[in-house]
């Protein structure tokens, strides 16, 4: 054998170690990838033997039924900005407010963030069947406690005008622990220089949260808002498993990108244009992840 | 220079590491096959029928050679009595071919077992013979799974002759493609406890569609605050509701749902809409029930909850399995304007493009298709899961016909309409969103009607433009 | 050890401003009952979900229907079905089997592509490194469809579909995980590995002997947030799967349940026993998971 510098050693193993990660990457995440812009560009079967070259038709399919109020895929996209909208900032705000409220206490903090964080841990689909549950139109438990007080049974689910808020609460719910732990590690690096100055200027509570904490917690607010926004994007979990037959109705009122892809992909067997609409959806989370940035770090 | 050897040098150790583990591990499970002891004999049990007793009689079969068995593949999806009738066939089969075997999958969820199957032919792990909706062979001979029946299975005239009529829907592009062991039509089904709770005479279901409508009036109960406690008729689009729209209450009405060569929607008239606009009202006007209650109207006739429900044949197994006390009766489909119509619909057997990859095992998934189709495999699947034969002539059993859960099934298969389906699934979904479009968002029942007639339009033609 | 010292001084600082004045320890009171109280009616909302699983799944099919909302007879033969009458411990298995094998791989290959960039220097490192950042940017929707078409026809061999390693193989390796393992083995002192190379330890013993037991909390939170990711998982296995004795836990009890429609006590019953393995593990180790979290801002 050759005999090899200490460096030249030092080369070859890292090589060594790197080759079964390189090709994980390349074969599983690269590749794909650029398989899946390939897929895009054809009329995609995998059950035919062939599969036919139609250039951006994908594309214009998809930028048609963007226009067309009644398609499935236009209610796919709104449903999902929906998601975002509404989801997003009210997860940020109810796990900022405990989080606040867990600093304020100090006996039972532990237990208490154990509590918040439990739904985190469960799997998606059993919280789903169990919100279900909750929400049926007449034996589930806000149904039953409603008609305590006398108050009309609600359809929730069943309803295009509450589904999705229904769902989205559900969302909320489960990611809130995980937003306070983040959170609550923010505040913790908040240096407390900060509140003693702010007190000696006679500050109030809440001016020393809009001019203390908010600012100092920049970082960890546009991190958690691209993460839930990401999320968010992604949804497809509840909504299968929270909708009849996985259908994302009623009238497609819950239905979500990555549903459509989904059925798209693996019901019909469409995959030249399901995954246009994977592609769609990566250009929406790569704009909307550089917008946040931007965005969230030039407030202070 | 020495540097670019090494990077080369160390790829290639480990191409080589990767290489030698390869075949290893292919020669260790020859090893296992080639040990395996061939089998000669074979015990068979099989259920004989003597003299109205099931008898089991067990024979010990001389069995070919390993190398010469066949092994089959017959996919269905999951549900307890078609499982049983199919493993039963398969016993006989076995019994009268020992030189195939048939592996029978029935593990596939009912909800993705079109999925499912489908997705395992690119892999060619699939079934040779699989079970599917007659209203998805459109899109499977499409996709290329299936190929056309062989002529050594059934001839048209032979299909044409025997069976029941509704199985000629199945012809496409001037072939056939699939053929059922069964079919089954839709009739109304009452809960006599219910009529009798609410005054009504037990024995005296509706006829004619007035008579729905005011017994359904007569049959809800509610509580003070306005819920429903028991459902008169609950409408259910995602089950059945949508075939009796189309098939039954648009003809009724003295519309057609589709143009003699099935490529245009003819729902949309003033007749469809009037059918439409009757299907509708229970829900909206006349507060009957909702599919939304009880889970769905199935489960709200299984558990009592509702007094009139209008389902398919195969409806029968599930209430004696899971509501075997319900006290119910079953008659046709009631009638106006003395029309009479019901849907029919099958699930058939296909032979897939993986069975035609090799002779032997096509040959014997034709033996095993035309067994599973005879009269008398029919006749076994009446008993078994309480599907109508396909066959005629054991359809026209007088035993059958004067049976009073499934004569009223079998009274149907004459004047019974099976729908031409292209996308069987989004066809119904057209109609759910229509029906769902009035009652949630109240919209006009003929407005909701022409959209949904527009949307499956856009699919016939879709699906006609490569034709 | 800095987190601890913190929360110390935070006390301290707390201890001192409640020595300001007598009106403002009244007030800093009372707003601590306050925030226990909103803290409580949070933890309710965060527990009844769960305590009204758990109490459909002892009732019996009648009693669901009624409005009690505790069994009045509980009764554990729900479970005594879907253990004995179902595939749910096949699942358990296939979900273990899944999570285990991705996870030895996850913090095996994380950790020692986190030592080669920390530790080595070697030509076309920032190349790696960006191809290996890149794939962080693709959602994972957009490889389903690529994933899958390989998986029916892999190049090398018989499908994968329904298999482990089709289940497992996308996650064998991640990209986030190897960045956290990398921060860590930042910290690593240089010093210590060379010591080692003048002993006459071989490269891969620095990473195995030295390395690994220096980074091992780090590891430890990773495998967790692996497991528990990989416990979860559902998109994925929903699509890998057709057989119903492949299926992992959550794909398992999504079948379940849709299948059992009205019976809203099997159905708990079987959202309970998949989740209840995980809140055991969360009890016991919620400190480290809370910790671990918090440290890395991983989502599971």
């Amino acid at each position: 054998m050759i005999s090899l510098s200490i460096r030249q050693r030092q080369v070859m193993w890292a090589y060594i170690f790197l080759f079964v990660p390189m090709l994980f990457f390349i074969f599983i995440r690269i590749m794909p990838t650029l398989s899946a812009f390939n897929i895009s560009l054809h009329d995609w079967n995998p059950l035919a033997e062939e599969q036919t070259f139609v250039g951006l038709a994908n594309y214009q399919q998809l930028w048609e039924d963007l226009q067309d109020s009644n398609s499935v895929t236009r209610k796919a996209f709104v449903n999902t900005f929906q998601y975002v909208i509404v989801g997003m900032p009210l997860q940020l705000v109810i796990a900022l407010g405990i989080a606040l409220l867990l600093n304020e206490i100090k006996r039972f903090s532990t237990f208490f963030r154990a509590v918040y964080f439990l739904p985190f841990v469960t799997s998606t689909v059993a919280i789903s069947w169990v919100w279900r549950w909750l929400y049926q139109p007449q034996y589930g438990f806000f149904n039953v406690v409603l008609s305590f007080f006398g108050l009309s049974q609600q359809p929730f689910l069943k309803h295009p005008d509450q589904a999705l808020y229904s769902i989205t609460a559900v969302v909320v719910w489960q990611g809130l622990g995980f937003a306070i732990i983040i959170f609550l590690a923010g505040l913790k690096q908040i240096p407390q220089i900060y509140y003693e100055a702010a007190i000696i200027d006679g500050a109030t509570r809440l001016q020393k949260f809009r001019y203390v904490t908010i600012p100092l917690l920049n970082t960890t607010l546009v991190y958690l808002a691209v993460l839930q926004t990401i999320s968010f994007l992604r949804m497809f979990d509840y909504v299968i498993n929270m909708t009849t037959q996985g259908d994302g109705g009623p009238l497609g009122s819950t239905t979500t990108v990555t549903l459509r892809v989904y059925r798209e992909a693996f019901s019909s067997f469409d995959m030249g244009y399901a995954s246009a609409l994977t592609v769609a959806l990566f250009a929406i989370i790569l704009v909307i992840t550089i917008i946040q940035l931007r965005l969230f770090s030039t407030i202070d | 220079m020495k540097k670019a050897l090494f990077y080369i040098v160390s790829l290639f150790v480990f191409g080589l590491v990767l290489a030698a583990c390869q075949p290893q591990t292919v020669e260790v499970t020859r090893v296992v096959t080639e040990t395996e002891e061939v089998e000669v004999t074979r015990v068979v049990t099989e259920t004989v029928v003597e003299e109205g007793e099931e008898v089991e009689v067990t024979r010990v079969v001389e069995v070919p050679a390993e190398s010469e068995v066949i092994t089959i593949e017959y996919w269905q999806y999951f549900f307890d009595a078609r499982v049983d009738a199919m493993n039963r066939l398969i016993q006989q089969f076995e019994a009268e071919n020992p030189d195939v075997r048939v592996i029978h999958n029935s593990d596939i969820p009912y909800a993705d077992f079109r999925d499912k199957i489908a997705a395992s032919a690119p892999a060619n792990v699939g079934p040779d013979v699989a079970t599917l909706f007659y209203g998805w062979i459109p899109a499977w001979v499409d996709a290329g799974y299936l190929i056309p029946l062989p002529e050594e299975v059934y001839t048209r005239e032979e299909i044409a002759e025997q069976f029941s009529p509704m199985v000629l829907q199945s012809e496409l592009d001037g072939e056939f493609w699939a053929v059922p062991t069964a079919v089954r039509t839709l009739a109304l089904f009452w809960n006599k406890d219910l009529f009798e709770a609410a005054g009504l005479d037990p024995e005296q279901p509706p006829t004619n569609l007035d008579e729905l409508v005011e017994m359904a009036q007569l049959l809800t109960e509610y509580d003070d605050a306005g819920n429903i406690l028991i459902q008169g008729f609950p409408v259910a689009p995602p089950g059945q509701a949508h075939h009796w729209f189309r098939e039954v209450l648009v003809r009724q009405y003295g519309g057609v749902p589709y143009s003699e060569d099935n490529r245009t929607v003819l729902y949309n008239s003033p007749e469809g809409c009037e059918a439409f606009t009757y299907m509708v009202q229970f829900e909206t006007e006349l507060n009957t029930g909702s599919n939304d209650l009880f889970e769905d109207a199935t489960q709200a006739f299984l558990q009592g909850k509702s007094a009139i429900h209008i389902d398919g044949s195969f409806r029968i197994g599930s209430i004696a399995t899971n509501a075997p006390d319900l006290n119910y009766g079953v008659i046709e489909l009631p009638v106006t304007n003395d029309i009479q119509s019901t849907f029919g619909s099958y699930w058939t057997h296909g032979i897939t493009r993986k069975a035609a990859e090799d002779p032997a095992r096509l040959d014997a998934s034709i033996r095993f298709l035309k067994f599973i189709t005879t009269a008398e495999s029919g006749a076994i699947w009446v008993d078994k899961v309480g599907e109508l034969p396909a066959q005629l002539t054991a359809a026209a059993d007088e035993d059958l016909l004067a049976d009073p859960i499934l004569g009223p099934f079998a009274a149907g298969l004459p004047y019974a309409n099976a729908t031409f389906f292209v996308d069987e699934s989004e066809q119904r979904q057209v109609i759910i969103d229509a029906y769902d479009a009035v009652r949630l968002t109240d919209a006009d029942p003929c407005e909701a009607l022409n959209e949904a007639a527009e949307r499956e339009q856009a699919l016939l033609d879709e699906f006609w433009a490569d034709r | 050890m800095n987190a601890l010292i913190q929360e110390e001084e935070v006390a301290q600082v707390a201890v001192q401003s409640d020595q300001r004045s007598p009106s403002q320890k009244r007030q800093n009171q009372l707003i601590k009952i306050i925030s226990y109280i909103l803290l409580i009616l949070g933890g309710i909302t965060m527990v009844v979900p769960f305590v009204w699983m758990i109490s459909t799944s002892m009732k019996t099919a009648a009693e669901i229907y009624q409005s009690n909302f505790f069994p009045i007879m509980p009764t554990l033969e729900n479970y005594q079905h879907v253990i004995f009458n179902t595939a749910f411990p096949r699942w358990y298995l296939n979900s273990f089997i899944v999570a285990v094998i991705s996870t030895v791989s996850v913090v095996f290959f994380d950790t020692l592509i986190g030592f080669v960039f920390a530790k080595y220097d070697f030509p076309l490192k920032n190349i790696f490194f960006l191809l290996i950042l890149s794939t962080l940017m693709i959602p994972t929707e957009m490889l389903l469809i690529p994933w899958f078409i390989m998986s029916v026809d892999p190049i090398i061999g018989p499908s994968w579909v329904d298999t482990y390693w089709g289940i497992a193989f996308p996650g064998v390796i991640t990209a986030a995980g190897a960045f956290l393992m990398r921060q860590f083995m930042n910290g690593v002192p240089d010093e210590l590995l060379d010591a080692g190379r003048i002993d006459g330890v071989s490269e891969f013993g620095l990473f195995w002997r030295i390395a690994v037991p220096l980074t091992f909390p780090a590891m430890a939170a990773l495998a967790i947030f692996n497991f528990l990711g990989n416990w979860n998982a559902y998109i994925w296995p929903l699509i890998v799967t057709s057989d119903r004795a492949m299926m992992t836990l959550p794909v398992g009890l999504s079948f379940f349940s849709s299948e059992n429609g009205a019976d809203w006590h099997l159905i708990m019953t079987g959202a309970t026993l998949s989740v209840l393995p995980l809140m055991i593990v969360f009890v016991l180790f919620q400190r480290q998971i809370i910790k671990g979290i918090a440290l890395t801002g991983v989502k599971g």
